[in-house]
């Protein structure tokens, strides 16, 4: 009897020391999803992506730009938080044999224009003025939401751009340069006026690694299509297209980036891996040593995506239609209803009337301060010059 | 018994709210269409037109709830005091001459012209402030209308809506027309229809084709109309506009006949169901021209007749929301065939070959009466080979003369002439018919002028290459090759002392 008792005693000892444990395990378990959880430390995703070239024979940068849109947005970050900076328009330019599409590859595989893009600043608005006041913020007033930079401290934003560059600048519209110091300036206000939380800056040009040289402010990562010194070489051209349709290491990002789902884990090494010297002939460089997160803890969809931490809830609100209001707009529709005398349309092009109007008269201003001026000066002058005895001959 | 109550009670209470908030009378309608024009140049022109009609005041403010009319319009309507608004995004221009006028025709670029009601205080802010706004939403560069690129029209742009007082001063008027029709414009003006690009005569609306066209137009338009016939109140309407011309040689390939499937890619499968009408019209007036005539199929169940801009116009109307138009096939693809009657005439051309034989023509041609028939042939002049050249070459070429054979109808009926009675200059052509004779004529030779080289020009490079090379090369030679060695002067040979003995006879010095 004892025998008996003993065993189930021990069974059930047994069981709960692996219940224990195996709680012990689900609450490392637990505490583990919970760092993830909190791991990021964003709440939404901003893109800025900028192509700085315009003519057709700088098709490939438009092309470099629409793949990042696509991924971008692919990956759940919406038009209203994208912003996307063209500077000329090739999808509808007079020399596109396939008007309204931008394509990546050649044989016209991938048509990275889509049907459903929203471009907010194009052809001549794409100046640096224009992308400095993007990023800190200080936007005229009336611009519409669109076009501005509504991030703030929790946004993690991704700054794409390209065009043709030089050793610490970047070429915009072939008529002006920003420089590498202007850029990290313009990191350093967004970061005194918490407009990130943390900036992911990704740049194809020649001698792409001097742009993010002088960066200074906490929490950006850097990435570059050439080191200083080197090019940074197109992909391949179509033959009936006639320009080179990519350049190389966006080639090489959007088939990485292809892969990546919302729900991958991929992390940013896999990113510095992309396009080595044997792809690219460039060599990227990467920079990381202001970022505080190790790189293999961040995820690709950290930047790329809008993963938004979902909470799935089972209760039920209820909700009551308002009969007052509806009412109300009732009565006030049927007052209005009825007018003293029926209204007409204007006629289209009253011949009689318009050979009658007099021309409105400008308002007649005082003459100016200046006007004023010169004419007391010429007053004097004439007095001095041949004595006050003419003045009564004046008036 | 307790659970028919508890069912009851149910009932009552599903049927109670019900009953009480009526539904309200729907306040907004829409109406869709959908015009194909055959053009007379063999291209085909497709028209766009959405209709929201809004039975509202927008003047208050305190409107909230937007069914069919865009917010994004509306809540621009009642913060700018718009009375009426005009945007148009177009790439190309409609060819008058060989398009035939045009339905609304908008200038090439952005072109935005706005009424502000009088109740505006400073209106060029209210405008700036608008054209801010309307960049934001159709992706387009309207901010960079200024005080540079803006009028007031005095006499013209008078409203296309209701107006009681058409004070100009309240009117601006702007062009860009550098501005570019892409995707990212129609994609937010796609956005703005209540079906969206989802249902009805929009999901025609696919831009890899749209923008493939000679000419693009899609405009917005806002203006107040009468709500009804005695025009007591204001509706709001709000018109969509896309124009679209397919040039037939780009899309058709040459070919003249169309259908829904070659111009959009997309076939019409069921009306939006928002709208309240949804029809497709062809313009099947010049059903008979150059002796082709237009087919449509399916064939229509009714026309439509009207003067349209001046003419009289017939058109097939097709009723999406009619269901014998979509039928078993539960698609409709409208197809525009055009059917040529055999031709009658005979046309045989063998070009030449260089050297070998000349270029063969010959027409058969029926002349209508009382016309001019003019036949063109276009040629090149080509280099011939310099020796091919006539002595003369600045004479010219000749081209032989054309020969034209005819059979004239002859107003006097001939009898048949009988070769051996009759005088010799009636029997040079037989003739078979009384009611016509047979003539042939000639056209006067050509006379080419074909470019001619200069022959001179070997003579000349001859002897000129010849004299430099005998001076420079010559004497190069001569100095190279040429040595001196000094001679001892002979004495003198027999003829020279046959000289000297004459000489001495003479008395004359010796040589």
């Amino acid at each position: 009897m004892a025998a008996n008792s003993f065993r189930p005693r021990v069974l059930t000892a047994l069981a709960g020391l692996l219940a224990l444990s195996f709680g012990s395990l689900a609450d490392s378990r637990i505490e583990d999803q919970a760092e993830q959880f909190f791991r990021s430390g964003h709440t939404n995703n901003w893109a800025v992506l900028v192509c700085t070239s315009r003519f057709w024979f700088n098709y490939r940068h438009v092309a470099n730009t629409l793949s990042v849109y696509r991924s971008v947005k692919r990956l759940g970050i919406p038009d209203s938080h994208i912003v996307l900076m063209l500077a000329d328009d090739m999808a509808c330019n007079a020399r596109n044999p396939k008007p309204a599409t931008v394509f990546s590859h050649k044989n016209m595989e991938l048509n990275v224009y889509g049907d459903d893009v929203e471009v907010d600043y194009r052809s001549y608005e794409v100046t640096v003025e224009n992308f400095l006041r993007v990023l800190t913020g200080r936007v005229p007033p009336g611009t519409p939401r669109s076009k501005r930079l509504l991030s703030d401290d929790r946004s993690n934003i991704l700054i794409y751009m390209t065009g043709h560059g030089g050793n610490g600048f970047l070429k915009f519209q072939d008529s002006e340069e920003i420089t590498n110091i202007e850029l990290a300036d313009a990191f350093e206000q967004m970061w005194q006026k918490r407009r990130y939380n943390e900036l992911l800056f990704i740049i194809d040009t020649c001698q792409g690694a001097s742009m993010y040289e002088r960066f200074y402010s906490p929490n950006i990562m850097a990435l570059a299509s050439s080191q200083v010194g080197e090019d940074s070489l197109s992909h391949q051209p179509d033959p009936a297209i006639g320009v080179h349709l990519m350049d190389r290491y966006t080639f090489y990002v959007l088939e990485f980036l292809e892969e990546i789902n919302p729900a991958s884990q991929t992390n940013m090494n896999d990113l510095f891996q992309v396009c080595p010297k044997s792809l690219c002939v460039s060599t990227p460089g990467h920079r990381t040593d202001l970022f505080q997160r190790d790189p293999k803890n961040v995820l690709i969809t950290d930047f790329f995506g809008s993963v938004r931490k979902v909470e799935i809830t089972t209760e039920t609100i209820s909700l009551q239609p308002d009969l007052g209001i509806m009412e109300s707009s009732n009565k006030e529709d049927q007052i209005d209803e009825e007018r003293m005398e029926p209204l007409k349309y204007a006629e289209q092009l009253p011949v009689a009337q318009i050979i009658h109007q007099k021309p409105k008269l400008k308002d007649w201003h005082p003459p100016g301060g200046f006007i004023l001026g010169l004419w007391a000066l010429i007053i004097m002058v004439f007095f001095k010059t041949y004595g006050i005895k003419h003045m009564k001959f004046i008036f | 018994m307790a659970v028919a109550v508890r069912l009851a009670l149910i009932v009552l209470l599903l049927l109670g709210p019900g009953g009480w908030g009526h539904t309200e009378p729907s306040r907004d309608s829409l109406r869709e269409e959908l015009v194909i024009t055959p053009l007379p140049s063999g291209d085909v022109a497709a028209t766009f037109q959405f209709r929201t009609r809004w039975d509202s005041e927008l003047q208050r403010e305190e409107v909230s709830h937007y069914r069919l009319f865009p917010k994004a319009l509306g809540q621009l309507i009642s913060k700018y005091s718009l009375q009426e608004l005009h945007l148009s995004f177009t790439q190309g221009f409609w060819r008058t001459r060989y398009w035939g006028p045009p339905f609304l025709q908008a200038p090439s670029g952005a072109e935005l012209w706005v009424w502000f009601q009088d109740t505006v205080t400073d209106v060029d802010k209210s405008w700036k402030e608008l054209s801010n706004v309307l960049s934001g939403i159709f992706c387009a560069s309207l901010n960079f209308i200024d005080s540079t690129n803006t009028v007031i029209p005095t006499a013209s742009f008078k409203p296309l809506g209701l107006a009681n007082g058409t004070d100009h001063y309240f009117l601006r008027y702007a062009v860009l027309p550098r501005e570019v029709v892409c995707t990212e414009n129609l994609t937010p003006w796609k956005k703005l229809l209540p079906c969206s690009s989802k249902a009805g005569l929009s999901v025609l609306l696919k831009a890899d084709r749209l923008f493939h066209t000679s000419y693009h137009s899609q405009a917005v338009h806002i203006r107040p109309v009468c709500r009804n016939a005695r025009c007591t109140s204001i509706s709001w309407e709000l018109r969509q506009t896309l124009s679209v011309v397919f040039d037939a040689f780009v899309t058709g390939q040459g070919k003249k006949d169309w259908s829904l499937f070659r111009m959009f890619s997309r076939t019409l499968t069921e009306p939006c169901p928002l709208a309240a009408e949804s029809r497709v019209y062809v313009d099947i007036t010049s059903s008979k021209q150059d002796n082709e005539t237009l087919e449509v199929n399916p064939p229509p169940l009714t026309t439509y007749q009207d003067v349209i801009l001046g003419t009289q116009k017939t058109y097939a109307v097709y009723d999406l929301l009619d269901t014998a138009v979509i039928n078993n096939s539960r698609n409709l693809n409208l197809q525009l065939k055009w059917k040529r009657p055999p031709e009658n005439g005979y046309i045989h051309y063998q070009p030449a070959q260089d050297r070998l034989q000349p270029h063969l023509l010959e027409m058969l041609i029926q002349l209508p009466a009382n016309s001019v028939t003019k036949v063109s042939i276009q040629f090149e002049r080509a280099l011939l080979k310099w020796t091919e050249y006539t002595p003369d070459p600045n004479h010219g070429f000749y081209v032989s003369p054309s020969v034209l054979s005819a059979l004239v109808p002859s107003i006097v009926a001939s009898k048949p002439v009988d070769w051996e009675e009759s005088p010799l200059f009636n029997s040079l052509f037989p003739g078979s018919d009384s009611s016509s004779y047979f003539v042939r004529l000639y056209t006067e030779p050509l006379l080419v002028n074909l470019p001619t080289p200069d022959f001179s020009m070997p003579y000349n490079v001859i002897c000129l290459t010849c004299t430099v090379v005998a001076v420079c090369y010559g004497s190069f030679y001569n100095l190279l090759t040429r040595t001196f060695h000094i001679e001892e002067p002979s004495k003198g040979g027999l003829a020279k002392r046959l000289a000297n003995l004459i000489r001495r006879a003479r008395g004359v010095p010796p040589l």
